[in-house]
């Protein structure tokens, strides 16, 4: 799809035309008493018609604020436009009568959303739901709506469309999912297509699908496409022209090429340079013994228990099936997979957080899956967890410091001991020792990443297992605590499992990957290896499908010269 | 497999599973009644006010009172599978006729009241969603919280000071009026005149909670995404109100109305008192008074049995309602 991107774009585009939608000083108010008091501030963009104009930004930005502002969908009363003119094809949508909008909404300017499942109503099928926005616009039969959804369900090449029709959301797939929501939008062919952050859910390779569904059905349809992403790799990947924006104004707005290779705004460079590079670690040469051994791990989860024996048989899911990885001293091992591939669910044995049904999990010689709690408690300490959510993993009725004394008062510490160790370990995470008196909710999602990692090393741990600890956070945050976690790796000689979907994270992490796919370990070797030469098509379909890898790899050659 | 077979084999399944859950209930309420001082014959003898201890022991022999208490539950459950649920000495009739006859009352009331309640408990909290924080919702909030917390028997005596006593619209007891012998529709007509106010009374509270029920889960719904969606699609407003948010708030008031219809026969028990329903809940307060044990077996099995084929039919009709739930 990289390829026929290029052709694409310049084919359709046409720089001389009027634009199909501009956004001229658009100011949207945010409530009083924010951090700050415009949520969209003097921003003037553009959109042509036919092409793709990617709004980048990270969270906060105003970037999806103003795509509501244009829908007339501002979450009101809390954020209300302030000034500022919005002009569809010469019309101010701002002046517009709410009668107006609504047909405008829809059919003239249509909207696809992050999260597929949220977006659908999901106690209505996927029939019903296409076929009200042709309804709420135009005068057709029924037969003639139910073809015309049937063939859109046709362009966005759903496996058998009769059958989606009647398919309630929960029944499809992420990527199925998203297909129906961009068919509903497109079904009565708007002259602009509004898709906020679209991919960001899905998994990697369904994500290339899917922009590529935008693009083709982008050129077919002639649509103006707005695309709303943090993800610079999709933007190198789809975008035409390129709006950056930060703190609810436009910082530099220009063509994908010059905004992606010369970017002219300080903000522009260091958001391009925290994208991980693509660039695998080198080889490891003094990797240690192994640490940790896993060895035909098997997990299976069951459901559906039968009583008396009626009722239907139970459902398997295979979470963990055999699987062989190893582990080196002082080495990182990222475990790579999309989601429902078992991942997650190896981080969690190797924890012992979940009993394993099989297999041994090795650890200096001694196999920790026969251990009972109480044998189990040594070695509890030794093997300790970063989780995703900062939001979720902390908990929020409980201040820093008990958070990080706690486990090691568990483990015999002092109270004294624990809680110098504690400030000692706020530090090295790089967070004020005042931290120790406050509570979880008074500090940022990157913040609280440092809390959880602080929680693990108190422990005195000699294997970190990682999971997705970054996918949660903006990429300069992203870029910061992966820093850290590098710097305290180095510093502490410690040995880690970083679970991650990312192979851009992965590439730049890790020193060894073993790719998972349902429940299996497809392949496994050094980082530059896999990346150079991977043997097995699922490694090489994931690494095409890494957002802007084309663009990853020219700026790797321009930066060697 | 087909729908409708999967949901027959589910019915089947959900069947099978009462059964020991029936059973379990009847055991367990047999030896609870048991703890309780005191026999029918005791009853007896104290209201004939000269009984021997001889005569009640004879008494004692004829009702089967002085075997075991294993022998005792032994033949009551042998009975029970032919439905046979014994005799009531204190009204002269088996228990099996008596119960049944005082069904129906019962099922009136509890049908007219959820009805009633989950009707417009939905249409209330619909309306004070859809005006939010303006007068016609304080005006329903504040409906809401007085009824929820006046009591029902107050209520109900009141009702009969206001509209039976003084405005003279309703009838202040009983379930029809015999003495007039109706046929046909006049029957109905009288019937129906006397099922309004206990219906209203024992729906009051019921209703209140429905409505706070049906707001909350209105607001809550109408902040999920998929309105968004309905709204970019261009969808009217009636439209989202009606057909995309109203669908979505209706599950979790189902829920709490299956768990609540069990309940209502509990309720029932003062609303009938007061109204002199003929109900199971007056039978049940009057055997528990006589320690009528039989009767008020009969009537806990009963009991049962009504709460599990609702929550059945709760069951089935979520399925219907919300179709992420698997029968099965």
């Amino acid at each position: 799809m990289n390829q026929s991107k290029g052709t694409t774009s310049a084919d359709t585009r046409d720089e001389s035309a009027e634009p199909v939608l501009s956004i001229e000083g658009l100011h949207v108010q945010l409530p009083l008493g924010s951090e700050r008091a415009y949520a969209v501030e003097d921003v003037s963009y553009a959109l042509l018609p036919q092409e793709i104009l990617c709004v980048v930004g990270e969270s906060g930005s105003g970037k999806s604020l103003t795509a509501r502002a244009v829908m007339g969908l501002l979450p009101a009363p809390h954020v209300q436009y302030e000034k500022g003119r919005i002009l569809f094809q010469g019309e101010d949508l701002v002046q517009a009568s709410d009668e107006r909008m609504r047909q405008v909404r829809g059919s003239e300017i249509s909207m696809i959303f992050q999260e597929p499942m949220t977006a659908l109503n999901p106690v209505m099928r996927i029939g019903d739901q296409i076929d009200e926005v042709i309804r709420f616009h135009e005068k057709l039969p029924g037969k003639r709506r139910r073809e015309l959804a049937l063939s859109l369900l046709e362009d966005v090449h759903l496996p058998d469309p009769p059958r989606i029709m009647s398919a309630y959301p929960h029944e499809l797939s992420g990527g199925q999912r998203q297909r129906a929501m961009i068919a509903m939008a497109l079904a009565l062919e708007p002259k602009v297509l509004i898709a906020d952050e679209p991919t960001t859910a899905l998994d990697v390779t369904t994500q290339a699908q899917i922009l590529h569904l935008i693009r083709e059905l982008q050129v077919k349809h002639h649509t103006g496409v707005l695309f709303i992403t943090h993800d610079i790799g999709v933007v190198a990947d789809i975008a035409d022209r390129v709006a950056v924006m930060q703190h609810g104004r436009i910082v530099e707005i220009d063509t994908v090429e010059r905004v992606l290779n010369n970017p002219q705004h300080e903000y522009t460079r260091a958001l391009i340079d925290a994208v991980p590079g693509l660039v695998p670690r080198p080889v490891k040469t003094d990797s240690g013994e192994a640490i940790l051994q896993v060895r035909q791990l098997v997990k299976t989860y069951r459901s559906g228990g039968r009583f008396l024996g009626i009722g239907k048989p139970q459902k398997e899911v295979h979470a963990c099936d055999q699987v062989d990885v190893v582990l080196n001293e002082s080495e990182t091992l990222g475990i790579v997979g999309e989601s429902g591939s078992g991942k997650s669910t190896l981080a969690r044995c190797i924890v012992r957080l979940h009993s394993t049904d099989s297999g041994e999990i090795v650890y200096r010689g001694q196999d920790l899956c026969p251990l009972d709690r109480a044998a189990m408690r040594p070695y509890r300490s030794k093997i300790q967890m970063v989780f995703q959510d900062p939001y979720a993993s902390l908990n929020p009725r409980a201040t820093v410091g008990r958070i990080l004394t706690e486990g090691p008062k568990i483990m015999g510490e002092s109270t004294r001991e624990a809680e110098n160790r504690a400030r000692e370990m706020l530090e090295l995470v790089g967070l004020d020792v005042r931290a120790f008196e406050r509570y979880p909710h008074e500090f940022s999602g990157g913040q609280r990443q440092r809390i959880g990692l602080a929680r693990a090393l108190a422990m005195r741990p000699e294997i970190l297992v990682a999971d997705e600890p970054v996918s949660a956070l903006d990429v300069s945050i992203q870029a910061q605590v992966l820093a850290l976690l590098a710097d305290i790796r180095e510093r502490l000689q410690l040995s880690m499992v970083f679970i991650t979907h990312d192979l851009r994270v992965a590439a730049q992490v890790c020193d060894r990957i073993a790719v998972m796919r349902l429940g299996k370990v497809v392949e496994q070797g050094p980082t530059a290896i896999l990346f150079e030469q991977a043997s097995h098509p699922y490694t090489q379909e994931l690494l095409d499908a890494i957002p802007g890898r084309d663009w990853s790899r020219r700026r790797i050659e321009a930066a060697r010269g | 497999m087909s729908q409708a077979a999967q949901r027959s084999r589910y019915v089947l399944k959900r069947l099978l599973q009462a059964i020991p859950v029936v059973v379990a209930i009847v055991v367990v309420n047999f030896f609870l009644l048991q703890l309780a001082e005191g026999d029918a014959v005791d009853v007896l003898a104290g209201e004939a006010g000269s009984a021997t201890p001889e005569y009640m022991a004879q008494l004692r022999q004829k009702f089967g009172l002085d075997q075991p208490l294993i022998v005792q539950l032994g033949v009551y459950m042998k009975n029970m599978l032919t439905f046979d649920l014994g005799y009531s000495f204190r009204h002269d009739m088996p228990v099996a006729q008596l119960v049944l006859d005082r069904l129906m009352p019962t099922l009136l009331l509890m049908v007219s009241t959820i009805t009633l309640a989950v009707g417009f408990g939905i249409v209330l909290g619909l309306i004070a969603a859809s005006n939010l924080n303006n007068w016609k919702d304080n005006v329903i909030s504040v409906f809401a919280l007085v009824s929820y917390a006046t009591p029902l028997f107050w209520v109900g005596l009141m009702m009969i000071v206001v509209f039976s006593l003084k405005l003279r619209w309703f009838p202040t007891s009983g379930m029809e009026n015999v003495a007039m012998f109706y046929e046909g529709w006049d029957r109905i007509k009288d019937i129906a005149h006397h099922l309004v106010m206990p219906t209203l009374t024992l729906s009051l509270f019921y209703l209140a909670l429905y409505t706070r029920l049906m707001r909350a889960s209105m607001l809550e719904q109408a902040s999920m995404d998929y309105v968004t969606t309905a709204r970019a699609k261009g969808l009217t407003e009636r439209r989202i109100v009606f057909v995309h948010i109203l669908r979505n708030a209706l599950l979790p008031v189902v829920t709490m109305a299956g768990v609540q219809v069990g309940s209502l026969i509990g309720g029932s028990v003062i609303v009938e008192s007061v109204f002199a329903w003929p109900g199971l809940g007056m039978l049940a307060f009057e055997a528990l008074f006589s320690r009528d044990l039989n009767l008020l077996l009969g009537i806990f099995l009963l009991s049962a049995l009504l709460v599990v084929a609702i929550n059945l039919v709760v069951d089935l009709l979520y399925s219907f309602l919300d179709p992420r739930i698997e029968v099965g």
